[in-house]
């Protein structure tokens, strides 16, 4: 048994890979839990960076700056009512938020956060996410649907609509970047997540470059076709608050709400996960060609643990300014330790062994947060798309120029 | 009219009459759910996006809006009727409460109305100030309007800018009379306080301060591509209609009438300032949008011109102790953020009014709803509503 476990350490490929269920499990769990944590700090990101553009101060009462606002928030919803409409569909209320975050969570399975750190590596893996992550659509026209109340309806309606329109466009650019990974001298591409990495590590270019504009364009279809499809603001007319009041959960409340809102976050990170494997190089570092040798190496790596240092001084910083009044005291302290966690972290990222094997996780978690800051910028800059205009945009806009960046990527990719 | 004669209308308000049927039919309404492709659906009155207690019955096909029926009396206060049991001077406070974010000009609108039922002047010092604190009301008024409306159709973010903005104006309202929202600020026969000390480089102060803040307003809308998609060519009316259904203000403006109480029937003494009336040419939400924008431009121009030239005097003309106006009627209007706000007093030569009707510019607005919407989608619905710049206060009194 000792020997199962262990021997998994030596290998270097994903546990699913390996075929070592133990390991996956692990992998699952960690996953799992990190994306819940990662939800809960974007929770608690996009209400502070949202407050900063609108000159409010956002979160500040439950522990320093509000930290602890998200675990608040989730206590308060655990312990609401649970309430169902007596006129709604039971059975499938009740299971349309499960399915919703199954479809956010699962694809999961296949997200490269290094070479080795993924539960497995399928070799259809970008289409697995695909078909997977369009499986919330089912649960979203399923809440509309058993609430039987109008505002659900016509929300779930427009969502349905929405989301599998866009899906042709990003689907269109997602193909345009398998095809350069077919661009080596055997003229075989893949589909697997990793594979598409290590396509970008050997052509020595991230895809966003490639074929400059083309890369960037398909790159930019997809950015805009993913907030489209996660229901985020400018076309988050799904549960555009000021028609619908809440479109299709605006019978959910408590723990159920919660759960559609665990999903919404955690398909977000799920695509721009997407995102960052297509056309950002995954988990690269900058420059891994042309930025090479020890000197350099060891520069990139020390990145993640200067990184946790600068947060560990931003919260000392938090300490510092602190208002001196015994009523703050807690919470000084509280920042205090908070700020000493993180430097605590920072110091063991330090560590050879560990340095080199966060590396990958450290890059790829950078690029995503890049585009989580993206998506509450959006939030708090754009009106809102109409239905009909969101429509245009989809088929009239972005999927022709998707289908021209296909077909000049194909001609580029003979021709060269 | 037998009781077998009643329609089911008629016997379901009867039975309860709190209920409201809608007039609005589904063109086939024996059709089950599914095949049926029409729907009604209530927009209010417990909705964050109908300004208040609004209630909107649409008809909907898909998105598309087949006819609308507002339901309005949600604020019902009874103010007109309060008016009768109330001397002129306590009345004087209630108006306050009807569109409450542009109270001072509701004061202003009543004052005048019963001076003029007197023949009283107020002294020019007292007109001034009344046009000072008239013009910075409208420039708060527009301003809320500007943040619910963008918030509405989807930014977010203006709302807090305007709300910041407002709130110097706010506190130059404090400061002067020691309200914020229901000022109270004017007497008839004038005004009761003296300004206070620093009043007028407060004024300057905030003259100097918020053209910047309206230009970054604007940066984030006027030429942003979802606004521009999402208001023009939306909810437009045409002047004729506009004149029929006797919509002012704004919306009037930017349907393309040069028609502003201001310039037009000088009350107070508007003659004396220099500004513009900006008008639109479309009537289409974008051009109300901006002619509202330019309004408080010019609200900032009378403001400038107001405060270099007040004169020192006294504030309060001279008024009988008892208010006791003759026997008579008159009917004032003045012209409010939101259009044309008229009194109409009549007097039975006693110390309470006879009756005191008012013409509340957003009741009269709110007609021409369903011209602006029918045919176009629900998320106009919002726009719409928004643009008119709608204070349910004020609608059901």
């Amino acid at each position: 048994m000792l020997d199962y476990i262990t021997s998994y350490l030596g290998m270097n490929t994903t546990p699913g890979q390996a075929g070592n269920i133990f390991w996956a499990v692990v992998y699952i769990m960690i996953v799992f839990g990190g994306v819940s944590v990662a939800v809960m700090a974007m929770n608690w990101l996009e209400r502070k960076a949202l407050a900063h553009f609108q000159i409010r101060l956002g979160p500040m009462r439950v522990g320093p700056h509000g930290l602890l606002q998200p675990i608040a928030d989730a206590l308060k919803l655990f312990t609401k009512e649970d309430i169902i409409p007596s006129e709604a569909d039971k059975l499938v209320f009740w299971i349309a938020p499960l399915i919703i975050l199954c479809a956010s969570f699962t694809v999961y399975i296949v997200i490269p956060f290094g070479p080795t750190h993924a539960v497995t590596d399928l070799n259809i893996g970008i289409l697995f996410m695909l078909g997977v992550s369009s499986l919330s659509v089912l649960g979203v026209v399923m809440a509309g649907w058993a609430s039987n109340s109008h505002y659900p309806l016509i929300g779930s309606l427009r969502s349905s609509a929405q989301m599998i329109s866009y899906e042709v466009a990003m689907g269109m650019a997602v193909v345009s970047a398998i095809l350069m990974t077919s661009l080596n001298k055997e003229g075989t591409g893949t589909l697997s997540m990793i594979g598409i990495v290590q396509a970008q590590q050997q052509q020595q270019i991230w895809f966003l470059f490639k074929f400059f504009p083309l890369g960037f364009i398909a790159f930019v279809i997809f950015a805009i076709a993913m907030v489209a499809e996660t229901n985020r603001a400018p076309f988050d007319l799904p549960e555009a608050e000021s028609e619908l009041t809440a479109g299709f959960h605006t019978e959910y409340s408590g723990l159920r709400w919660s759960l559609f809102m665990l999903g919404e976050y955690a398909a977000m990170i799920a695509v721009s996960s997407i995102a960052v494997t297509l056309w950002l190089g995954g988990w690269l570092r900058p420059f891994p060609n042309t930025l090479t040798g020890d000197t350099w190496d060891l520069v990139f790596s020390l990145f993640p643990g200067f990184t946790f240092l600068a947060l560990a001084l931003v919260a000392f910083v938090g300490v510092v300014r602190m208002p001196k009044h015994p009523y703050f005291r807690i919470q000084t302290i509280g920042l205090a330790g908070f700020g000493a966690v993180l430097g605590l972290i920072g110091l063991i990222l330090f560590i050879p062994p560990v340095r080199d094997r966060i590396q990958d996780i450290f890059w790829f978690v950078a690029k995503v947060a890049v585009f989580m800051y993206l998506y509450i910028w959006y939030r708090a800059t754009f009106p809102r798309y109409r239905f009909d205009q969101l429509m245009k945009v989809g088929w009239k806009v972005l999927l022709p120029i998707a289908i021209g960046v296909l077909i000049l990527t194909a001609i580029l990719g003979v021709l060269l | 009219m037998g009781e077998d004669q009643l329609g089911d209308r008629e016997r379901a308000i009867m039975t309860d009459p709190t209920t409201y049927l809608s007039h609005l039919e589904l063109s086939e309404p024996d059709k089950t759910f599914l095949d049926s492709n029409e729907l009604i659906i209530n927009m209010g009155p417990q909705h964050p996006a109908t300004h208040g207690v609004l209630r909107v019955i649409l008809k909907l096909d898909g998105e598309k809006v087949l006819g609308t029926e507002c339901v309005i009396g949600y604020l019902h206060r009874g103010v007109e009727k309060i008016a009768e049991h109330r001397t002129y001077t306590m009345f004087n406070p209630y108006v306050d409460r009807m569109d409450y974010v542009a109270a001072v000009s509701n004061g202003l609108g009543y004052c005048e109305a019963v001076e003029k039922l007197m023949n009283i002047e107020a002294p020019p010092r007292a007109k001034y100030i009344r046009v000072i604190l008239t013009e910075l009301n409208r420039l708060a008024s527009h301003q809320l309007w500007l943040g619910t409306h963008a918030l509405d159709i989807g930014a977010m973010t203006p709302l807090f800018y305007t709300f910041r903005d407002r709130e110097e104006i706010l506190k130059i309202f404090e400061k002067y009379c020691g309200a914020r929202l229901t000022t109270h600020a004017f007497r008839i026969g004038g005004c009761q306080y003296e300004t206070y000390e620093g009043f007028e480089d407060d004024v300057k102060k905030f003259l100097d301060f918020v053209p910047p803040k309206i230009d970054e307003y604007e940066e984030l809308l006027t030429t942003n591509r979802i606004w521009l998609e999402r208001t023009r060519g939306v909810g437009k009316i045409s002047a004729a209609d506009c004149k029929a259904l006797g919509v002012t203000g704004p919306v009037l403006r930017a349907s393309g009438v040069k028609w502003d109480i201001r310039k037009a029937l000088p009350y107070a003494n508007y003659s004396e300032y220099d500004f513009e009336i900006p008008i639109g040419q479309n009537g289409d939400t974008y051009d109300r949008y901006l002619v509202r924008m330019e309004e408080m431009r010019q609200s900032l121009r009378i403001i400038r011109q107001a405060v270099e030239r007040i004169p020192e005097g006294p504030i309060m003309a001279k008024v009988p102790k008892v208010i006791k106006p003759p026997v008579g009627e008159v009917y004032h209007s003045i012209e409010a953020p939101k259009g044309e706000l008229g009194y109409f007093v009549v007097s039975d030569g006693s110390t309470q009014p006879y009756r005191v009707r008012v013409r509340p510019p957003s009741f009269v607005n709110l007609q021409a709803l369903d011209i602006m919407v029918r045919g176009q989608l629900v998320a106009d619905v919002i726009a719409v509503i928004g643009t008119l710049d709608i204070v349910l206060g004020e609608v059901d009194r």
